[in-house]
């Protein structure tokens, strides 16, 4: 049994996910933000042990970002009839 | 617009003018210029978006990089020993400029009574602008936001500094002080 073709997201759909997807990026970009300034002030006060997880939890904010920009990519490319 | 005029057109290809007013009673120039608003604010969201995930992967850079000077500053190992001056060079309440680590770094060393001594790094916590020792008024003053910090702690008292100065650890050896290392804190 073949899976039935999925109908690619209306106009306003598409609207409403990109809204919900900038929302989370822009949380996320503002605790990267503090992440890096809190990172910043511990090091130059000598403590070295938040530095790697501060890095660490920083790529995977950026992951989860490019997650979903990739995300907004594949909807577009069903939008516009590609694969 | 009227309806059988989008007989045959998809949803993705109708432009809507901002008042929702069909087409056909739109001034001219918008008929000549039409300009599909809700595609407008979709495409303007999306940009927004690639720009918000660049600004993510500058920041994921910056933690890299202080990964990096952490591990640079590592390599460099544990500071000199270095002498700094004699006892007889400097009075009681006085202070004396020398450089600790090396030459990029300005400390000052205050002598506050016959025995006792402090150094610490001259580099506000703030931005980096030079502090100034009073110690009559027994603190270190910088002249730039006027931050203010203790003179015997070097721990922030007035201004925007948040950090306290970084501390030269000292050593008296006969009639000379030495400064055997440097201390950063955080609070």
């Amino acid at each position: 049994m073949s899976e039935p073709a999925r109908r690619p997201f209306s106009r306003d759909q598409r609207f409403t996910i990109i809204q919900g997807m900038l929302v989370f990026v822009l949380i996320i970009v503002v605790l990267q933000l503090w992440l890096l300034t809190a990172t910043m002030n511990a090091w130059l006060g000598g403590d070295e042990s938040i530095v790697w997880p501060g890095a660490a939890a920083s790529a995977a904010g950026l992951a989860l970002n490019v997650g979903l920009f990739l995300y907004l990519a594949r909807l577009e490319r069903t939008r516009s009839g590609g694969s | 617009m009227a309806d059988s005029s989008l007989r045959g057109v998809g949803r993705e290809q109708i432009t809507i003018a901002p008042d929702g007013a069909p087409g056909d009673r739109q001034p001219a120039w918008r008929q000549d210029f039409p300009i599909d608003w809700p595609q407008d604010l979709y495409v303007e969201r999306r940009d927004f978006m690639k720009f918000m995930v660049l600004t993510s992967a500058a920041f994921t850079v910056g933690q890299v990089w202080i990964g990096v000077q952490n591990w640079y500053r590592k390599q460099t190992g544990q500071p000199p020993v270095q002498r700094i001056a004699s006892v007889d060079d400097i009075a009681v309440g006085a202070a004396i400029g020398f450089t600790y680590p090396d030459e990029h770094e300005p400390c000052l060393l205050v002598r506050l009574t016959a025995s006792e001594f402090v150094a610490f790094g001259q580099k506000c916590t703030h931005l980096s602008c030079a502090v100034i020792p009073q110690p009559a008024e027994g603190n270190f003053y910088c002249p730039c936001h006027e931050g203010r910090f203790d003179l015997r702690t070097g721990v922030p008292i007035a201004g925007p500094p948040r950090r306290p100065l970084t501390r030269i650890v000292l050593e008296r050896r006969g009639q000379d002080v030495y400064a055997v290392g440097a201390e950063e804190r955080t609070a």
